[in-house]
């Protein structure tokens, strides 16, 4: 059996675990293995039925007060005890902020291996391979796990759902546990929003991201008003107009910020430096606009424009306005 | 308040990377290597806390002999001591091996430690497990990707970064931080420390007196290849003004590529 955690944030059922219970249910079917899905948190089970359809054929709940607000001591502990009730033979979380925090905790605890942010699950001769970017994608690291159970995360927005939903209905199981509160020595007590409810680089559908060409901060409010256009879109930056503090280090994208792998990709005024291209070459279309001819970003865009961004992007909004008002 | 900041020597970002061909790994023959960038906010942020707090910071590094130039440079930047845990084995991607490591040399070696930092993951495995596991291991809280922390009377709070916002963690000690960029702004090393640094010795201490075993440090997981990604090539160039070329764009990604 393969288990997959499912993150609930802001009373939903994130997109990204989704993706990932439909790539475990892939794999599962490949090795005749049940694919299932965990539950963990306060009053959670009334989101087991959206979970069948999306792949899974048990849904396990771990309901305890403890666990109303994250605490990762306390849940890798709920978690530990769901595995040795259960004995899955891997567990997958998605690469979110929460499941990269929870999952190294709980692979420790189980004393296995973790394969982090994988891009690439394949079974061969009846195991599982985990692919992953290593060097911020400048390389592809393929693994096996050597215990039992094996434990990987799954980047966001590389992984399909089902195409075809899976059964309607499917077995509920609780799953009692045993918390210590005093074991617990960290726990969020407060989300703070940045700047308004954005929509994060690691989780957009689409990105339109700023480089030096962009000149100045203030021209950022391009970008903004270019994404509000699109569905799903988010700011990037490069590292160069973060670290002149033209937007804040969330929107970098690259090496030494997020690595990502959007649907569309557009970068205005951005060069191309290497850590760049890393960490954005996996995006399925790239789009790039640039004065400059030469500029090495235009090495791996699908599409380019060779020209000054400041007459380009208002004829962008021009063009999409036009074609979302017709349609 | 005693903190350990734990570095890592990685290839500098600028670098191609090449593959071997006779084993899953990296040619290093000809790579320029530096500090894993994270490690940087994580020893600058430990430097801050010593000026505001007192305490000692001690640079840790686990690997090759060739570690130590990432701890002269922590030396350099200000850390009391720097200590090398000697691992002679090449880069295997496998951070419960390197957990169980720092979590032993904390136990046996550093038990004055109020605090671990780490950056938030290397620049070459791209793990970001080692401080959570760690942690783990250690029965500690961990907080990672951490931007800002705030050290009040007897607790503590971190702000972390989530998709499109931020947590805020309160936590005791001992614990285990993992540091973001936004989190400070790393100094250079002055001439003189670096000068200080040079005559610094440098400890080593070997797994064998850590007193790990075999089981200890079996690989948890086996890397079976390291491939190229597959190269893009460049696409179609729009021609035309501005205003043609945009239309064009946007009817090509709605009507054929339909990312929207």
């Amino acid at each position: 059996m393969i288990c997959v955690f499912i993150e609930i944030r802001d009373g939903k059922i994130k997109k990204s675990s989704l993706e990932t219970l439909a790539e475990a249910r892939r794999r599962a079917d490949e090795l005749g293995w049940p694919a299932a899905a965990v539950l963990a948190g306060s009053g959670v089970e009334k989101f087991a039925p959206e979970l069948f359809p999306h792949g899974a054929s048990k849904v396990y709940v771990i309901d305890d007060p403890s666990l109303e607000h994250y605490a990762p001591q306390a849940c890798a502990a709920a978690l530990a005890e769901m595995t040795a009730m259960a004995s899955p033979k891997a567990i997958f979380f998605a690469a979110s902020a929460l499941g990269r925090d929870l999952a190294p905790r709980l692979a420790a605890r189980l004393g296995v291996g973790l394969a982090s942010d994988c891009t690439g699950l394949s079974v061969r001769d009846g195991k599982l391979l985990y692919t992953r970017p290593v060097y911020a994608g400048k390389a592809l690291l393929t693994l096996e796990a050597n215990g039992s159970p094996a434990m990987a995360t799954l980047r966001p927005n590389v992984f399909p759902l089902l195409s075809e939903p899976a059964a309607a209905q499917g077995e509920i199981a609780s799953v009692p546990v045993q918390i210590d509160p005093a074991s617990v020595k960290a726990r969020v007590i407060e989300k703070v929003s940045e700047d308004g409810a954005e929509i994060d680089v690691s989780e957009a559908d689409i990105i339109v991201a700023g480089g030096r060409g962009l000149k100045g901060p203030e021209n950022f409010t391009l970008l903004k008003e270019l994404a509000a256009l699109l569905p799903k879109a988010a700011v990037g930056a490069s590292r160069s107009a973060v670290d002149s503090g033209w937007i804040g280090h969330q929107h970098q994208v690259g090496q030494t910020g997020k690595t990502v792998s959007p649907n569309l990709y557009m970068a205005f005024g951005v060069s191309g430096a290497i850590q760049h291209l890393a960490g954005m070459s996996s995006s399925k279309y790239i789009v790039a606009v640039n004065k400059d001819p030469e500029a090495p970003i235009f090495r791996v865009a699908d599409y380019g424009i060779v020209g000054d961004l400041f007459e380009v992007i208002p004829a962008l909004k021009a063009a999409l306005i036009k074609l979302f008002s017709d349609s | 308040m005693n903190i350990s900041v734990l570095v890592k020597r990685v290839p500098d970002t600028e670098s191609r990377i090449r593959i071997r061909q006779d084993a899953p790994g990296i040619i290093e023959d000809g790579l320029n290597f530096v500090i894993s960038p994270y490690d940087e906010y994580a020893m600058e942020e430990a430097l801050r806390i010593r000026e505001a707090r007192g305490g000692l910071v001690r640079a840790v590094s686990i690997g090759r002999e060739d570690a130590s130039t990432v701890l002269k440079k922590c030396l350099a930047m200000g850390a009391d001591e720097a200590v090398l845990v000697r691992d002679d084995l090449p880069e295997t991607y496998d951070g419960l091996r390197t957990a169980r490591i720092v979590a032993r040399a904390v136990e046996k070696k550093f038990p004055d430690a109020d605090l671990l930092l780490f950056g938030r993951q290397s620049v070459g495995a791209d793990n970001a497990q080692v401080p959570g596991m760690t942690a783990e291991l250690l029965g500690w809280p961990h907080v990672g990707v951490v931007t800002k922390i705030e050290w009040g009377d007897g607790e503590a709070t971190a702000f972390r970064e989530i998709e499109g916002a931020l947590e805020k963690v309160r936590f005791s000690l001992p614990a285990v931080l993992s540091a973001q960029k936004g989190l400070n702004e790393p100094r250079y090393e002055t001439l003189k420390g670096i000068m200080a640094a040079k005559k610094k010795p440098i400890p080593v201490i070997t797994l064998e007196e850590l007193e790990l075993t075999a089981e200890d440090l079996a690989p948890s997981i086996t890397a079976v290849e390291l491939s190229a990604p597959s190269v893009r090539k460049a696409g179609t160039i729009l021609e035309g003004d501005p205003v043609e070329a945009a239309r064009r764009l946007v009817e090509i990604l709605h009507g054929e590529a339909k990312v929207f």
